[in-house]
């Protein structure tokens, strides 16, 4: 065990923890945002598929990681306006569409994948950037700010999404459609107005976050994100909806996942204690869902669709 | 000769079977025999993609070359990572008549032991293992994956400079464990001193935690990498980042990584196919194991032309090679 406690390897971790956080971190404060408006979307490990191979094909087509990131977003955003569509004109039942959109998405992403790549390829993915006078720190620099782009955008995010929910007159907006949606529109909030946006811009971060991970592996293939939509949902639960709270249930997870790598590495477990360490992440998660998350409050109408006079 | 190959995603195909095998299944069909004229029918149910450069694909590429020997008739469903999905086409397969179902992966046993028993006439095959169920219909497949891994390794041995060598793995279980424990002990049969560090990471499809797996490899020193499974994808991919070597197993992976890929294990499942299809124009049932090695043509080493491998190192492989054929040098792995 002393192996894992010098600075090298604590700093690695810290670096590979951050890494692994990132696409949780951009797809849960998606969904956060689509949940405080009264929307759950259980379909994020979907459209972070499309988002994933929108990505990774744009770049392979292009060589510009900067179109990779934009085509993930667009793709994002454009199954945010269907699930939106589905979710608020047609009125259907929210988990049951967010499954669909999720197969929806496993499904097209594979077959765009065998009928226009076929062989996984490797592509020219988010080089590091290192942050002038920050990434040259002694110990911290390589591990903080020598990271990919996206990733400095995810933890960026934290708080223009704090900013954008507690100090906007539109994100008064939003809590309000998604705690009650008939006083909001009493008091002339457009409700489903509120909520295609908030549908839209958080499926457009699911879409980043799968890019995220594309870019970063650079590669795809079938079934890349591997179930992080559905994590990334978990984590909204852990973050109590707030997102300083999704970004510390990422990092946790992120660097339990990382720490775990370690001790594998090094050898300081293995056999069957490595595989029962190995749930440490989500022993972890579940725990921490039963127990802080108990008495937090979701938003009083999420899953609840709005229909005026009704 | 015909044969036709078709690569279906799984929803859709899903769907189709259960429609198909509650059709059959009402209008109660009757065993005729086959008809000795008409294409053999191969079903197989693979884990992961059709073309993942690793096992799926290993299977995909042997029946493409039985198709050349052969008259088949081939239909696949990949991607079949959650075994109920597997298991649902596994039955559809042998309720539609294929003469031989695949049911390619470990986990996939436990599924078949049930579906097998229902369908006498058909050739059920599995692997990688070695458990038939004591069914005449049943055959299963395994690889002495510890071979190539040696041989793989007595090169990293050879080539790392830093003494500190790198194995990304899935589960430690069957052919994984063969070619991992087989790896480390090549390794060290050049330099007993020489570090193999190994990381299983309990997935055989999170190419996230692979690459990150690599990556700490790499932090740890290793000048070397190795890995097994479709989610190595991530592993090569730091690889490639880092200018590490890497080698690979159960399909040429030299794709992945033309500068750093050395050579890579194949699995030839083309041995143990025909076996099976022997059986089946013989009209006999003989379920058994049957065990892939270098010696019956099962596996075989691919080696990467674009890498500048030292001529004294692929002279050490090939030494190597010979003695696992003649059975002067073992692996180790028992």
């Amino acid at each position: 065990m002393s192996d894992f406690f010098t600075a090298t390897v604590l700093l690695a971790t810290l670096a590979s923890g951050i890494r692994l956080a990132t696409p949780f971190l951009l797809a849960a404060l998606g969904e956060t945002l689509g949940q405080k408006s009264g929307v759950l979307n259980l379909g994020v490990e979907g459209v972070m598929l499309l988002g994933a191979y929108g990505a990774y094909y744009a770049t392979l087509r292009t060589d510009s990681v900067l179109i990779g990131i934009g085509v993930g977003v667009l793709v994002g955003a454009f199954m945010g306006v269907v699930y939106g569509v589905v979710t608020l004109a047609l009125k259907a039942e929210q988990g049951i569409s967010g499954i669909g959109i999720f197969i929806f998405g496993l499904g097209i992403s594979d077959l765009l994948f065998q009928k226009q790549v076929g062989t996984p390829t490797p592509i020219d993915g988010l080089g590091h950037f290192s942050i002038p006078v920050l990434g040259d720190l002694p110990l911290i620099g390589e591990a903080l700010f020598q990271q990919n782009v996206l990733v400095y955008v995810a933890f960026l995010l934290v708080p223009a999404l704090w900013f954008v929910i507690n100090r906007t007159t539109f994100g008064l907006n939003v809590k309000a459609v998604g705690e009650t949606p008939e006083a909001a529109d009493s008091l002339g909030v457009s409700v489903d107005r509120t909520r295609y946006i908030t549908i839209i811009v958080g499926n457009a971060m699911a879409g980043l976050a799968g890019a995220a991970l594309a870019l970063e592996l650079a590669i795809f293939q079938q079934n890349l994100t591997n179930g992080h939509g559905f994590i990334a949902i978990a984590l909204v639960y852990f973050g109590a909806w707030r997102p300083s709270g999704v970004m510390a249930g990422a990092l946790v997870f992120g660097l339990i996942q990382a720490m775990v790598l370690q001790w594998k590495t090094l050898g300081i477990v293995v056999g069957t204690t490595a595989s029962i360490v190995g749930m440490f992440p989500a022993v972890l998660t579940i725990l921490v869902l039963v127990v802080v998350s108990r008495g937090t409050g979701a938003p009083a109408a999420l899953t609840r669709p709005f229909e005026r006079g009704h | 000769m015909i044969k036709t190959i078709q690569t279906l995603t799984r929803k859709s195909w899903l769907a189709g079977l259960v429609v198909l095998a509650l059709v059959a299944a009402a209008c109660g069909d009757d065993d005729e025999g086959r008809d000795p004229d008409a294409p053999i029918r191969i079903a197989m149910v693979g884990p992961s993609a059709s073309n993942d450069l690793a096992f799926t694909q290993s299977m995909v590429d042997s029946l493409d070359r039985l198709g050349q020997e052969h008259d088949i008739e081939v239909d696949i469903t990949d991607g079949t990572f959650v075994i109920e999905d597997a298991a649902v086409a596994i039955r559809g397969y042998a309720e539609d008549g294929f003469d031989i179902v695949l049911a390619h992966g470990s986990q996939f046993g436990g599924s078949l032991s049930e579906i097998a028993p229902d369908y006498p006439d058909t050739y059920f095959a599995w692997g990688t293992s070695a458990d038939t169920f004591g069914l005449e219909n049943v055959y299963s497949y395994s690889v002495k994956a510890d071979q190539g891994g040696y041989i793989n390794g007595v090169m990293a041995g050879h080539l790392t400079e830093s003494n500190i060598v790198g194995v990304v793995g899935p589960i430690e279980v069957g052919d994984i464990k063969a070619y991992i424990d087989g790896f480390a002990n090549g390794v060290k049969s050049v330099d007993s001193a020489i570090t193999v560090n190994i990381n299983y990471i309990d997935s055989f499809s999170d190419v996230a935690l692979a690459a990150e797996a690599a990556q700490a490899h790499v932090d740890a020193g290793a000048d070397v990498l190795t890995g097994v499974s479709q989610m190595t994808v991530g592993a090569t991919g730091v690889a490639n980042d880092h200018g590490v070597i890497w080698f690979g197993s159960q399909s040429d992976q030299t794709p992945l990584g033309e500068d750093i890929v050395v050579a890579s294990q194949i699995y030839n499942w083309d041995y143990q196919l025909g076996e099976i299809v022997d059986d089946l124009l013989a009209g006999v049932k003989n379920g058994r194991v049957i065990t892939a090695d270098f010696n019956n043509g099962g596996l075989s080493m691919a080696y990467n032309p674009g890498f500048a491998l030292p001529s004294a190192v692929r002279a050490a492989a090939d030494e190597t090679e010979a003695g696992i054929r003649d059975g002067s040098i073992s692996t180790g792995y028992e």
